[in-house]
């Protein structure tokens, strides 16, 4: 049975299709998997009833011959998605038992297609991490061990807990999101492909907003290829979301195995930071020797202003946290802790609901926008921010795609950047200036360490080419031959 | 420049008021601004609500296209400048009505820039009232605090609905002054269709900004656009009739005056108006003034319009206030008062042209503006639901105009028609009305008249009133009948007048 | 520019979080710290550069002003944790 959750996502489609197995037995397997993974943490809510129930569904649909493009596939769902009549809490305590009465447009998108939900993925609390630490559940562990190890090690953030789950073979695919990096980061963490597209392709409708002009919907996967068939599903314009791109979704699937010869790869010089691991560097030489040999013409770009997006970053969505996170007061849904009176209600709900990090970024957003501070702060971080589109801009005159390292560091241990938040922000260097252009970006695992942890690469794309990253990853991940597996300690 | 009858007299000397108004219409939509819930009034607690409205997790904000075109549709009848590009901005602050934990309004970029009003005051002069921006925002819920002694009950059926902000300048003098003010962007806004007016509801309501300065301050202020000529000023929120405008005005402009007069300083607050005790009292107070945080709405994209769009709403405007009054005046000859009344109702001004097709205007004027609206007042009956329609004054007035009944006896027509006895001529025939004009008839009585009363119609030629007492025997005689024109000539020459 | 307890104090109310008197200087330290790492941005020249509201170059969809939402108090009351009827409860608030 455990051989149904080591098959790929396309693997167990075509598996389906052909009568190989159903999808009860399949999601069984998974189910079995996840009830056993409990150590990793990766689920905060298992929902195995609904599985089997949309399982025993979706082999009667594909009995009439009416099955979707991910019938009858087991996935795992980021709590940060809401799902009706199913607990969403986006892993904080101040959501408490939600239930919402309505759909996410992203989940319904697969659900149309027929897939099948396993629980909800932990999180950092309302995606506001790089480890996965702050999560009000506890952390995910890393299902990968440095060799020879056993420290526990963060899977990465805030998508940790899908990174982990498809790395743990617990789903074949999961949905995630990326405001800073928290797609592509525990991607690279965990040995996984995960992709970030252009800001708006997918809808934000029902999925909890950190920073509004920052956060997309996005999946992680085993291959590039089941990225590409989990994203085709998930996209697509929906009106009930004023910054969803009135766009067609292309077939993203068909570029992958596409060539890649004549594509201009950038390299730009700025993601080649002081005190980066030579490991990490090497990797990137290798990526870049890599493509080269595919066909690709390689080309020395500069985006002068990298070293900016950072701290425009910890400006702009901080801020656009701090507003849309007022909701959470304690009125309408979730905890509510009783006051002397409403202030008194209001502060000691929010002071107990959220974590320290949510709190911190919160006053850092509410400070940066009072009066007074918001054109020195939020104003010159969108000025910045321009300048950080318009690098890329350029680069695009000269380039089709750019490739830099995902991460500055392999996976590190839990509580090891805990005590500095900036060295923890500092996680997020090569993957910020994607989501401020709005650009679309994707991790594919390239190499292991020294110590035997994943390392990834990352690829990116002008807005809406999502499809030549899907060819370029597509050559990256066949050179690569990425094949290493964590071995199950839990 | 000042009028002196502006001054109002203190201890240490005169002060003048300021005022500004911010006025916040209801914009006539369906659905609400940034949501598909109904809007209006009436419905059960929470039943018009939408998941955005709530501000549930993961909801977004998509704009009602017919929600903007009101608001260029307003900014048009204010004769302002349309922004062909503005955008939407996030007003932060936390309030159990305010679901979101903030509202979505327009800060820096609204959608209409200046534009003026002219507003006449009761004695017909007129002033004009510069407006200095209208921008659409959601608004908020509503608290109720009289539900439950321990917790102030909430329902968002009006969170969400679309407003219209719209804001003067500080160029009104007196409280007559802003609430003829409110009283004339009311109308337009009502010619307009954008909003149905109802202050009783709260689908219009204004923010009073007071203030109070010595005299030259405020031409000082207008000469050079520097507020520091200006006193503090104080806003008294959410006043809802032209009556309880007038009074908050009075009130807090004394109470600004007392302050300054005994040496203080007047604090900039917020203020409410309680109709019971004719006060303004300061809000709650908060530790720290509002600090909104405003920052442009990150779920929403600039709004742009279309000029072609903006020219076909212009193209569609209905004839406003201010024109239909000038033209009522020009085509039908009546004077600024009566063209005043009859504007003040599109449908009265309608009712109007149709009744005075071919008729003395001014004659019918009066019976629109005078008995009909009378009777229609006192019923609750809108003109459009009148049932005495148009043509039927216009009968009456031809009437009067052919002399078959005079102005006393049509009001007595009228009442009857009104009671449904029927058409102003049938009621003349089925009563016989009809005047007496026959001068024979009336020679007859005046003359037996004179012939039994020869000390009366001796006494006329010393006290010409006396003439009165005759004509109220021919009445009498006559059964009110008799032509007042012809009694009148026939007793003057009779009685050598 | 550095953040004092007091300004902590301040921010903490308007954000309606509750901060008790004890982390009011540890949170100096750290909002500072994270405040001083931010000022590099002043190093970039923006002048008259635009700032970017939005990465899409598209502008503002508009919807048709038709009903098509509400009418079902119990989908937005049903996670309420204080509610009467079809009302929401809130804390006194006095005007």
């Amino acid at each position: 049975m455990s051989a149904l959750t080591s098959l790929t996502l396309k693997a167990a489609l075509d598996g389906l299709a052909d009568k190989s197995f159903s999808s009860k037995e399949l999601t069984q397997a998974h189910v079995e998997a996840v009830a056993n993974a409990r150590a990793l943490n990766a689920y905060v809510l298992e929902t195995p009833e609904r599985a089997i129930a949309m399982a025993e569904a979706s082999d009667a649909r594909r009995a009439r011959g009416e099955a979707g493009a991910l019938d009858g596939a087991p996935l795992g769902i980021k709590d940060l998605f809401c799902t009706e009549g199913v607990r969403s809490t986006a892993c904080s305590k101040i959501l408490g038992d939600f239930a919402p009465t309505y759909e996410s447009t992203v989940t319904a998108n697969l659900w149309r297609e027929g897939a099948v939900m396993l629980g909800k993925l932990n999180m950092d609390e309302f995606a506001m991490g790089s480890s996965n630490e702050t999560s009000a559940f506890g952390p995910v562990i890393n299902p990968w061990r440095r060799t020879g190890g056993d420290a526990q090690l963060t899977p990465g953030g805030s998508s940790g807990g899908s990174a982990t789950s498809v790395a743990a073979e617990l789903c074949l695919g999961a949905t995630a999101t990326d405001t800073g990096g928290s797609i592509r980061q525990p991607a690279a963490f965990t040995g996984t492909v995960g992709i970030k597209p252009t800001y708006g392709r997918c809808s934000r409708w029902g999925v909890v907003a950190f920073a509004s002009s920052l956060d997309q919907a996005g999946p992680i996967a085993r291959t590039v290829e089941d990225a590409a068939i989990l994203l085709k599903a998930m996209a697509g314009h929906d009106p009930k979301d004023s910054t969803s791109l009135p766009v067609e979704t292309p077939d993203f699937p068909s570029f992958v195995g596409r060539s890649v010869k004549g594509l201009r790869v950038g390299v730009p010089k700025e993601y080649r930071v002081d005190g980066m691991p030579p490991e990490i560097e090497a990797l990137w030489e290798q990526g870049i020797a890599w493509l080269k040999e595919a066909g690709c013409e390689i080309v020395e770009v500069s985006l002068p202003h990298t070293k900016y997006a950072l701290p425009a970053y910890y400006i702009v969505a901080p801020a656009e946290a701090s507003s849309n996170l007022a909701r959470y007061d304690g009125m309408r849904y979730g905890l509510r802790v009783d006051g002397a009176n409403l202030t008194e209600t209001y502060e000691r709900t929010r002071a107990e609901g959220f974590g320290e990090e949510v709190k911190r970024r919160i006053l850092i957003g509410t400070y940066v926008l009072s009066a007074g501070y918001y054109d020195a702060y939020y104003l010159k971080a969108q000025k910045v921010r321009r300048k950080i589109a318009d690098d890329f801009d350029q680069a695009w005159l000269k380039v089709d795609a750019l490739l830099t390292p995902t991460a500055p560091s392999a996976a590190f241990g839990l509580g090891e950047n805990s005590d500095d938040p900036v060295a923890m922000y500092l996680n997020d260097i090569f993957t910020v200036t994607v989501n401020l252009a709005g650009l679309p970006g994707m991790s594919i695992p390239a190499g292991l360490d020294a110590n035997g942890l994943p390392l990834g690469l990352q690829l990116i794309g002008k807005a809406l080419d999502e499809g030549t990253l899907f060819s370029l990853g597509g050559a990256l991940e066949k050179a690569a031959a990425f094949k290493a597996k964590p071995a199950k300690w839990w | 420049m000042s009028d002196t009858s502006k001054l109002i007299q203190g201890r240490t000397g005169p002060w003048e008021i300021v005022l500004g108004l911010e006025i916040h219409a209801q914009v006539a939509s369906n659905a609400k601004l940034f949501s598909g819930a109904a809007v209006g009034f009436g419905a059960g607690p929470n039943a018009q609500v939408a998941l955005v409205d709530a501000a549930m997790p993961g909801m977004l904000p998509v704009i009602n296209r017919r929600c903007v075109e009101q608001a260029v549709r307003t900014g048009l009848g204010l004769k302002a400048q349309i922004n062909l590009w503005s955008r939407f901005d996030r007003k932060n602050y936390f309030y159990p009505d305010l679901p979101q934990g903030y509202q979505i309004s327009q800060f820096k970029d609204p959608i209409v820039g200046e534009g003026e009003v002219i507003v006449e005051r009761d004695d017909g002069s007129t002033f004009t009232v510069g407006i200095e921006r209208l921008h659409l925002e959601q608004d908020a819920g509503k608290s109720l605090h009289d539900q439950d002694p321990g917790s102030t009950y909430i329902d968002l059926n009006r969170a969400g609905t679309a407003l219209m902000e719209i804001v003067s300048r500080p160029h009104m003098r007196s409280p007559e002054e802003a609430a003829a003010y409110v009283k004339k962007v009311r109308t337009i806004l009502v010619y307009l269709g954008t909003c149905d007016g109802d202050m009783e509801k709260g689908n219009l309501r204004a923010d009073v900004n007071v203030s109070v300065c010595r005299p030259g301050a405020y031409e000082a202020f207008r000469e050079t656009g520097d507020f520091s000529h200006l006193g503090t000023r104080c806003e008294i929120k959410n006043v809802n009739s032209y009556r309880y405008i007038q009074q908050a005005i009075e009130y807090e402009a004394r109470r600004q005056i007392e302050i300054l007069e005994d040496g203080g300083k007047v604090d900039q607050e917020t203020r409410l108006f309680d109709p019971g005790k004719l006060e303004t009292r300061s809000m709650r107070s908060k530790e720290e003034a509002h600090d909104y945080r405003y920052f442009p709405d990150p779920d929403l994209l600039p709004l742009v319009l279309d000029p072609a769009w903006v020219k076909a709403i212009q193209d569609s405007l209905p004839e406003l206030p201010d024109a239909k009054k000038a033209r009522l005046q020009t085509q039908y000859g009546l004077s600024a008062y009566d063209a005043g009344v009859l504007i003040t109702e599109q449908a009265r001004a309608a009712f109007f042209e149709t009744a005075a097709k071919g008729r003395d205007a001014k004659l019918t004027a009066n019976w629109v503006t005078n008995d009909l609206a009378a009777r229609l007042t006192a019923g609750g009956i809108d003109i459009e639901d009148s049932p005495v329609k148009p043509e039927t004054i216009a009968e009456l007035v031809q009437l009067i105009e052919e002399g078959v009944i005079s102005s006393k006896i049509a009001k007595d027509v009228f009442e009857r028609v009104w009671a449904g006895e029927g058409g102003p001529r049938a009621v003349v025939e089925k009563q016989g009305l009809q005047q007496v004009s026959d001068t024979g008839a009336l020679d007859a009585i005046v003359d037996a008249l004179i012939a039994a009363n020869p000390g009366q119609a001796a006494a006329v030629k010393d006290k010409p009133q006396a003439i009165g007492w005759f004509v109220g025997q021919v009445m009498k005689e006559t059964g009110g009948k008799a032509n007042p024109g012809a009694v009148n000539q026939i007793l003057k020459a009779k009685l050598g007048l | 520019m550095a953040i004092d307890a007091a300004t902590v104090r301040k921010v903490a109310r308007l954000a309606r979080i509750a901060e008790p008197e004890d982390r009011l200087e540890p949170l100096a330290r750290e909002l500072s710290g994270i405040m001083a790492w931010i000022e590099q941005l002043n190093e970039v020249d923006t002048d008259g550069v635009e700032p970017m509201a939005s990465t899409e170059a598209v502008t503002l969809p508009l919807r048709d002003d038709v009903v098509t939402d509400g009418g079902d108090p119990e989908k937005v009351l049903s996670n309420a944790p204080r509610r009467s009827g079809d009302f929401f409860v809130a804390p006194k608030v006095v005007e």
